[in-house]
């Protein structure tokens, strides 16, 4: 069966797009940031995942108004990342493993999710960047399943929801026959507000008491609505959901490995976090 | 059911926005394409027809209006694109929205370091 490493979660602000191409790493600017990586890839060199689930929100580059699922699943041999307006160079295609994603996909649908099917699907900055984060030098080598859900069109689906998306996507790997290793990735957050008169909201105590959830009461967030979330973490703050469903695609409890939080890149209060499976820290 | 808040300065791009901005949102996704957006720059005019831009959206986006923009039912993922067209980054718009200068936008984002670690 496969097995199931744990969870790493990220802000995607696409100006680290930029600061990528530029290799601007180490300016005084994006060092806090940068440097919250270090730690989680050595993580990664240890426990060597083969696979990344990564949940994330398109912002208008694969979907539009036309048609926009609340809940949408890659199952394409590769993913295509293209320009999302801004000129920034965009990454080589990204391996896809359809034989997951048809597991994911059946198992979603049997447990009530009625999820869209994507067999080709153009992935984001919100998509990549955590890629090239994680592994800057061996993103390709990861192959991906992306789970696409809806923060661009109110009504968003609740945290609840969303946590209960990762646990049967957690389930569904678990029960893969396969001897891969998987690691669940969350795309978004933390707490930021690009438009509006309140536009550079953060709330510092609500995202640093929602990072601690993950790892000691990961179902903590579902206590808010999904304007309630708005209300605390701002309009794109509510991208956090992408950590509850990476985290709860994470059978039973986690250990921390690394967390960094670093106000401000661009608008945005980052955060990183990488957490370890509980049946990992048996074997450790 | 909990009581949803009202919260200040922000807008919810819900069912009635997106049907308002449909004309709008749908030129600003087409800048996904360079090509689209140097046709944009080459005859502004022209294309908000082409996408049957209304009065108050082709407004909004000769004054550069971000605030007019949103009124008018863009929401930010695409107005993102075409801020991208004008070379501003979203701490412009940050700044346009709030009206402070762009450095008072930044040293007050800095500033929300001070903000403390518990609820």
């Amino acid at each position: 069966m496969a097995r199931i490493l744990g969870a790493l979660t990220t802000s995607h602000v696409p100006a680290i797009g930029g600061a990528l191409a530029r290799g601007a790493q180490d300016e005084p600017y994006w060092k806090p940031f940068f440097d919250g990586f270090k730690p989680v890839r050595a993580w990664l060199d240890e426990v060597k995942p083969d696979v990344a689930v990564v949940f994330y929100n398109d912002h208008g580059l694969n979907f539009f108004l036309d048609k926009l699922p609340t809940f949408a699943v890659g199952a394409a041999k590769q993913y295509v990342n293209e320009d999302e307006g801004w000129g920034i160079p965009s990454l080589p295609p990204i391996p896809g493993i359809p034989e997951l994603s048809w597991a994911i996909i059946e198992r979603l649908v049997a447990s009530d999710f009625d999820v869209t099917t994507c067999q080709e699907m153009l992935v984001d900055h919100a998509f990549t960047l955590p890629l090239k984060l994680f592994w800057p030098e061996t993103f390709q080598t990861i192959v991906t399943v992306p789970v696409c859900i809806n923060t661009v069109q109110f009504p968003l689906p609740s945290a609840k929801r969303c946590i209960a998306l990762g646990r049967e996507i957690g389930e569904a790997v678990a029960a893969w026959n396969s001897d891969k290793k998987v690691v669940m990735v969350g795309s978004g957050g933390l707490s930021h507000q690009l438009e509006g008169e309140r536009a550079g909201f953060i709330n510092k105590p609500f995202d640093l008491a929602f990072m601690r959830s993950l790892i000691d009461d990961p179902e903590w967030a579902a206590q808010y609505t999904i304007p309630q979330l708005v209300e605390k973490t701002g309009t794109q703050g509510v991208e956090l959901l992408m950590w509850l469903a990476a985290r709860a695609a994470v059978p039973g409890a986690v250990r921390e490995v690394h967390r960094n939080y670093h106000i401000p890149i661009s608008n945005t209060a980052a955060g990183t976090m990488a957490m370890a499976a509980k049946d990992l820290i048996a074997t450790e | 059911m909990n009581a949803q808040p009202q919260i200040f300065g922000t807008y919810l791009f819900d069912g009635a926005a997106a049907q308002r901005g449909y004309a709008l949102n749908k030129m600003c996704y087409s800048f996904n394409s360079a090509a689209n957006r140097e046709a944009f720059l080459a005859g502004e005019e022209g294309y908000m027809r082409a996408y049957g831009l209304n009065e108050a959206q082709a407004q909004a986006i000769r004054a550069r209006d971000v605030l007019g923009l949103l009124h008018a039912g863009g929401n930010v993922y695409y107005l993102a694109k075409f801020a991208g067209i004008l070379k501003l980054d979203v701490q412009d718009l940050g700044a346009a929205q709030t009206g402070v200068s762009k450095d008072e936008f930044k040293a007050r984002l800095v500033a929300q370091n001070n903000q403390p670690d518990h609820l």
